[in-house]
């Protein structure tokens, strides 16, 4: 007789832990092998519960040392990497490897981003002035139908580089990649609630995250113009930083605009001090 | 001269000798080109000797010149190839690299420790860290190079030849290195004469982290190996750092040549104490500024510019200071001083030391016991200095401080810059906007406020005047090594 | 008058601090500094829920604190609300162990200076040999340096032949600068000992705290020629930190400093771990909590 396999729970990623929805519901998904599996259906308390966490762990993640984040970084590259094979199953080879060089990229974008976003200002009087990007805060992520892990990815690592923490809605069609990524990242060093990862309807998630007013930015990729709209709607209550984007393709169009998607996500603080005895 | 005897001691740290039995060295290297160990043209061999203890270590072949022919001539055949790559491929690399120095970190701090004489508490807390830091920063900008330099284009130059120093051998390899290839270039490594080792073990890293044959090569040798690599044809771009009198003779080697250069010489640092400064933590800094790693430092600061209305708490401070520094055995953990590097260096320091107080500075030497074996010099303060004393003016690369005083913040800033040097200079006070103005007057290329001895990554280094030119660190540190197309 | 505070860095201080706390400590300066730790150990209980058997079980430990190491030496103090002096007193006479009591509107000092004065008059009464008082923070907080150190010297007056500790608070006076500032208030008015914490705060006597004040004592010793101890309360609750904290003591007054006559560490669960990492020196087993009694 063949060994039965002990199968996978598919579970939520908030503040650290793999939980259940708080609502008890359940979608469905189907695997690589064709088995169908279930998957949960996160509901808007589990948003609400996510940025709660994203926001406690903001400021300890913004107040380690660059070079600390791009270790962490890079470290969950390497989880990944070593990984290939289980998350190739759910989206395919290339596009994991792909995605384990958008980590490495921004890995190294963490400790050069004060050099290339912030300087020093030659003031016209006696003053040293100078600016230095810091994060936006918390930030909710809408990932595109597909390519579902590299989207995800795509949009996760600045965030990150630059010192934010993330909540983030799953591909709604494609969940399974997202949600074996929040296993992956849940054994690199990155700190509970730095990244949230909720699978659902991204009809009934997306505008939650997108009115949650202790979120400072929303990054939408998922291609529909009309929850577009409705997440500008929601963000100019809280005037949020609102960004969306196109789907990326691959590895060299995940990184070309690696500038833009840093800088929107960061706040930049000018400082003067005199020069004078 | 004037020496305190300690008070006897209740409570002292028992021995705490680091292990080196996890360390695995070789009776015998080799050099390190085209990707693997290679015996030397001429068969020569050196003994390198542990100076705290003036036993050998290893046997390290010399390179000559058909060596560094052969290394430049690999290094040659791989550029092109290692400049096409893609260029995240190329950060993986050194990105691996990185990693396995973090991986192989403890077994690297105890033989820089053993082959320079260092305190394995420097060697295991910021020699060693701050290497891979290097590597990984650079890493990240191999991708990213038109950002850190403004712009569209640019290539590398191709074949460096660098030539690094004894005082952080591992360190000063990370720095040339890194932004080498980071750039797409090759590189041919000249380690110093009494401290080959962790350049070695770079070379096996290298090999781990199945870097392609030739990019990397290590060629440990003498001064004469150095002056054939740096006049060789096939360089593209000299980077030294080491003295500023060999400085000079490179510089004028390469004279009419389109070699490009960058120098990191000598220096004879100011460091500025103003009556408002927090004392003892400058007193810290004072001590971290002249003694971290023996004084070994080409930024130490070992002019010490005291304001007259605190000089005497102040020097009461620092020599109550100095007489907890713990001079030994670089092993033990609890070193604060380690050895000199050799007998050679010691020399220098001793005969530099006896200029002073033939010139009528007073001395004062800590009062330690000092090992039988190895080259030692215990940490020494000298007062009553003029600034035209031999030990105000000449490097003396060792662990004694030159006080000097100042009544008015003009004054200091005047003394702080009279000096054929610019490399470093310390700033101690509460008052920031003094601090900033004092910062800018000086004539340095790192100025530390309320702080000394601080080195990242991220933070460009190196000097004004005959302290050398060009920077290490930051995208400053990308530029000595690209063509900026346009 | 707007107060000039003295100039310390905190970066600098902390810098310092942590490297003293990478100094390795092994075998016998191990042992030595681990009894070293258990002598100035003020053995302390500030408990609503304290009573006077509580109190006798503490009295019988700080004595004698591990019968089957006889060469362990008894605790320095005992420490405990004025409420239960009388009980400490009777169970340590005879011993060398000192009583401890807080006193004057501990923790917080949030009473008047009258009803202070008449809790220590009552521990001294009762048979403290040393009295723990607060300074007013509400006073330092508000720049009234002259009233903090009124209070000190009323208190240090009703004291009498007892040894006075004042407890800074140092958690709740912003920066090292005021932390400095309020050692030498202090000290300039009469303390014997200047006193981190008093354990109910946020934070105790962190390595960056021991430094400043221990520069401050050490300065004002060279100026007066007069020596007050230092305790460090709060936060010093494994071998490891007190070890750290002997060693900035030893790096910034010398080693003649290093005697409860100085220098004490508040402290409750310290002392098992203490005889636990002395065991350990012994046996070369790491311990466990039941190799010890607690009280």
């Amino acid at each position: 007789m063949s060994r039965l396999a002990v199968r996978k729970t598919y579970k939520l990623w908030i503040g650290g832990a793999f939980v259940r929805s708080e609502s008890g519901r359940h979608d469905h998904a189907v695997q690589a092998d064709g088995a169908q599996v279930n998957i949960p259906r996160a509901s808007r308390k589990d948003v609400r519960d996510a940025v709660a966490a994203a926001r406690k762990a903001q400021g300890p993640w913004a107040a380690r040392t660059a070079y600390n984040r791009g270790q962490i970084l890079y470290r969950a590259a390497e989880a990944l990497e070593s990984r290939t094979d289980q998350l190739a199953a759910v989206s395919d080879r290339g596009q994991v490897q792909d995605a384990v060089d958008v980590l490495v990229h921004y890995a190294g974008w963490t400790d050069k981003l004060h050099a290339v976003l912030g300087g020093v200002n030659p003031v016209a009087a006696p003053f040293l002035s100078f600016s230095v990007p810091e994060p936006t805060g918390v930030v909710g992520v809408v990932a595109p139908d597909g390519p579902a892990l590299l989207g995800l990815v795509a949009e996760l690592a600045p965030a990150l580089a630059a010192g934010n923490t993330v909540v983030a809605i799953l591909s709604e069609p494609h969940p399974l990649a997202g949600l074996d990524l929040a296993e992956v990242l849940g054994v690199s060093d990155i700190p509970g609630g730095v990244v949230n990862l909720l699978s659902g309807r991204r009809s009934e998630l997306a505008p939650a995250l997108g009115a949650h007013r202790d979120l400072n930015a929303i990054v939408d990729v998922s291609g529909d113009s009309e929850l577009a709209a409705e997440l500008d709607r929601l963000a100019a209550e809280t005037i949020k930083r609102a960004r969306h984007g196109a789907a990326v393709t691959g590895y060299d169009t995940a990184i070309a605009d690696a500038l833009e998607r840093l800088d929107g996500l960061s706040e930049l603080k000018t400082a003067w001090h005199p020069i004078g005895a | 001269m004037t020496t305190e005897p300690r008070t006897s001691i209740v409570w002292d740290y028992a021995p705490a000798p680091e292990a080196t039995d996890h360390v695995r060295l070789r009776d015998r290297y080799g050099l390190f080109i085209d990707g693997a160990s290679r015996d030397p043209a001429e068969s020569r061999y050196e003994q390198t000797l542990n100076p705290a203890t003036e036993q050998p270590i290893a046997e390290v072949a010399w390179a000559g010149p058909a060596d560094v022919t052969r290394a430049i001539d690999s290094a040659r055949a791989a550029q092109p190839k290692w400049a096409a790559l893609p260029d995240r491929e190329r950060a993986k690399y050194l990105f691996r690299i990185a990693r396995l120095i973090q991986e192989r970190a403890r077994e690297l701090a105890v033989v820089e420790t053993m082959d320079g004489g260092k305190p394995l508490r420097e060697s295991r807390d910021v020699d060693i860290p701050l290497a891979a830091a290097h590597f990984f920063h650079y890493a990240g900008w191999a991708d990213k190079l038109r950002y850190g330099v403004n712009a569209r284009e640019v290539a590398p130059l191709g074949v460096v030849g660098q030539i690094v120093p004894w005082n952080f051998p591992l360190l000063m390899a990370a720095w040339k290195l890194a932004p080498a290839l980071a750039c797409g270039n090759t590189a041919i490594l000249k380690p110093a004469e009494t401290t080959p080792l962790t350049a070695l073990l770079l070379a096996e890293i290298c090999q781990e982290a199945e870097l392609p044959a030739g990019v990397v090569s290590i060629l440990p040798g003498d001064g004469e190996t150095g002056a054939t690599l740096v006049r060789a044809p096939g360089i593209d771009k000299v980077a030294f750092t080491g003295s500023t009198a060999v400085g000079r003779d490179i510089q004028a080697a390469l004279a009419g040549r389109p070699t490009s250069l960058t120098l990191e010489l000598g220096g004879k640092s100011a460091n500025i104490v103003f009556e408002d400064a927090a004392l003892d933590q400058a007193v810290e800094g004072i001590v971290n500024g002249i003694f971290f790693n023996q004084g070994h430092v080409c930024c130490a600061g070992s002019r010490l510019l005291i304001q007259e209305s605190i000089i005497e708490t102040l020097i009461a401070k620092l020599w109550r200071r100095m007489g907890r520094l713990r001079v030994g055995d670089p092993l033990d953990k609890n070193t604060d001083v380690g050895a000199i590097n050799s007998a050679e260096q010691l020399q220098r320091i001793e005969t530099l030391v006896a200029a002073g107080e033939d010139e009528g500075a007073q001395r004062r030497t800590i009062a330690c016991e000092l090992p039988e074996h190895g080259y030692w010099f215990a940490p020494t303060l000298f007062t009553e200095v003029s600034p035209a004393h031999r030990i105000a003016v000449e490097e003396i690369f060792g662990p004694v401080v030159s006080v000097l005083s100042f009544r008015t913040q003009a004054e200091a800033i005047e003394k702080a810059n009279n000096s054929r040097y610019g490399l470093a200079a310390g700033i101690w006070t509460d008052k920031g906007a003094k601090a900033f103005e004092v910062a800018s007057a000086l004539r340095a290329g790192v100025v530390w406020q309320n702080t000394y001895n601080h080195f990242d990554p991220t933070a460009a280094f190196g000097g004004y005047k005959e302290s050398g030119f060009g920077r290490e660190g930051g995208p400053a540190g990308l530029r000595p090594y690209l063509k900026i197309a346009r | 008058m707007s107060r000039r505070l003295a100039h310390v860095d905190r970066v600098g201080v902390e810098e310092r601090a942590a490297q003293l706390g990478k100094r390795s400590i092994k075998t016998s300066a191990k042992q030595q500094g681990i009894r070293l730790a258990v002598s100035m150990v003020d053995l302390t209980t500030l408990e609503g829920a304290d009573t006077p058997g509580k109190v006798r079980h503490l009295c019988a430990k700080a004595v004698c604190p591990a019968p089957t190491m006889p060469e362990i030496p008894s605790a320095a103090g005992v420490c405990v609300y004025s409420a239960l002096v009388g009980v400490a007193h009777e169970a340590l006479a005879g011993t060398g162990v000192k009583v401890a009591s807080v006193a004057a509107g501990f923790p917080a000092g949030q009473v008047s200076l009258e009803a202070k004065l008449r809790d220590t008059e009552d521990a001294v009464a009762a048979g403290a040999d040393e009295v723990d008082m607060v300074i007013s923070r509400e006073a330092f907080l508000a720049g009234d340096d002259a009233r903090v150190q009124r209070e000190v010297a009323r208190i240090k007056d009703a004291c009498g032949d007892a040894h006075l500790k004042v407890i800074l608070e140092t958690a709740e006076l912003g920066s090292y600068d005021h932390v400095r500032h309020a050692s030498m208030l202090a000290m300039e008015a009469g303390a014997d000992f200047v006193k981190t914490s008093t354990g109910k705060a946020s934070s105790g006597a962190t390595p960056g705290v021991c430094l400043v004040m221990l520069e401050a004592i050490r300065d004002y010793a060279e100026v007066t020629g007069r020596i007050v101890g230092f305790k460090a309360a709060g936060g010093v609750s494994t071998s490891k930190a007190a070890l750290h904290r002997l060693v900035l003591v030893k790096e910034t007054l010398g080693d003649e400093w290093l005697t409860p006559e100085r220098i004490r560490i508040g402290a409750s669960s310290l002392l098992n771990d203490l005889l636990l990492q002395y065991a350990k020196t012994e046996t070369g087993r790491y311990g466990r909590a039941e190799d010890f009694s607690k009280e």
